[in-house]
């Protein structure tokens, strides 16, 4: 083992995915490099890596956020962008968490659609969550009909 | 501001939506960053250390596989500090450094055990069910103590 000394200390990192009919990232990375002021900004795919100290991550990404507020998302990112451990030039294949925002992506159309509606919905209104039902068991029937036609 | 633990911890969903309803969102990004930013020795990818599964004895017994105990390390703080909790049952197992059923089970375990207000919800596979997943989120934020919103 050998002494490891860590880069960016005292920094955040942030995701910010855009999924928008009326934005693409190359726009919002355009819009965050006039008022990044110093932090670094790498854009991809999907959207931006925000990296800096925490205010001025923070103040960047409420200003990003006013752009397309229910297409923005935001979330943290433990490693830097460009870090040898997890960027994908290095590695080969996908990045590891890919798949998940690859998921959760593939989703956020309704969760869109979901904060564009909140201003027309009462705090109070009743809410009807989806609620999971627990792992589609085996029908008994069916698990008696793969045994007699097993021992038939 | 209240500290609200989501699952799964790498949740994009979860994190921003805790975030814009004014509370701060427990994510695995917080702890792997205090660990990666801290100085040591040379552990990569994570800078998990032979300490960590250590430390995972205060919520896994010692028989209990080292990678359940290290992840534990890096989760058990953060259930301690939680003030709620926001749970997706229906998570795929590629979801990073979720995907190991044991630690999740015992996550949920001792969230419960912790008897803070929880939110139980599955994906939403539709617009219908977008709105009212967006909507029940924020209700159950606006509800628990040090609502932001």
């Amino acid at each position: 083992m050998k002494e490891y000394i860590p880069r960016f200390v005292g920094t955040v990192t942030k995701y910010v995915f855009v999924e928008s009919p009326d934005m693409t990232p190359a726009d919002l990375a355009i819009r965050a490099y006039e008022i990044s002021q110093g932090v670094m900004i790498k854009e991809t795919c999907f959207g931006l890596q925000i990296t800096g100290r925490p205010e001025e991550v923070d103040a960047i990404i409420t200003r990003l956020r006013t752009f397309d507020p229910s297409h923005i998302f935001v979330k943290d990112r433990g490693f830097p962008p460009g870090d040898p451990r997890r960027c994908r030039a290095n590695l080969g294949g996908a990045r590891p968490g890919y798949y998940g925002h690859e998921f959760e992506i593939s989703l956020i159309r309704h969760i869109s659609r979901g904060i564009e509606e909140l201003s027309q919905r009462g705090a109070d209104a009743p809410v009807h969550p989806p609620v999971y039902s627990g792992p589609a068991g085996l029908d008994a029937r069916r698990l008696q009909e793969i045994i007699e036609s097993q021992e038939s | 501001m209240a500290k609200v633990f989501i699952y799964p911890t790498t949740s994009l969903i979860l994190s921003d939506l805790v975030a814009r309803f004014g509370h701060q969102p427990l994510s695995a990004a917080l702890q792997i960053r205090e660990k990666i930013q801290t100085p040591g020795l040379e552990s990569p990818p994570l800078q998990i250390t032979p300490e960590d599964p250590k430390k995972g004895l205060k919520y896994a017994a010692v028989e209990v596989p080292s990678g359940v105990r290290g992840r534990m390390s890096l989760y058990g703080p953060m259930i301690e500090e939680a003030q709620a909790a926001v749970i997706i049952h229906d998570a795929d197992f590629s979801f990073g450094c979720m995907g190991c059923a044991r630690t999740n089970e015992l996550i949920q375990f001792l969230l419960r055990k912790r008897e803070i207000p929880i939110l139980d919800l599955r994906y939403p596979r539709t617009d219908e069910e977008g709105i009212e997943f967006v909507a029940a989120i924020r209700k159950f934020l606006q509800e628990i103590p040090g609502d932001g919103s």
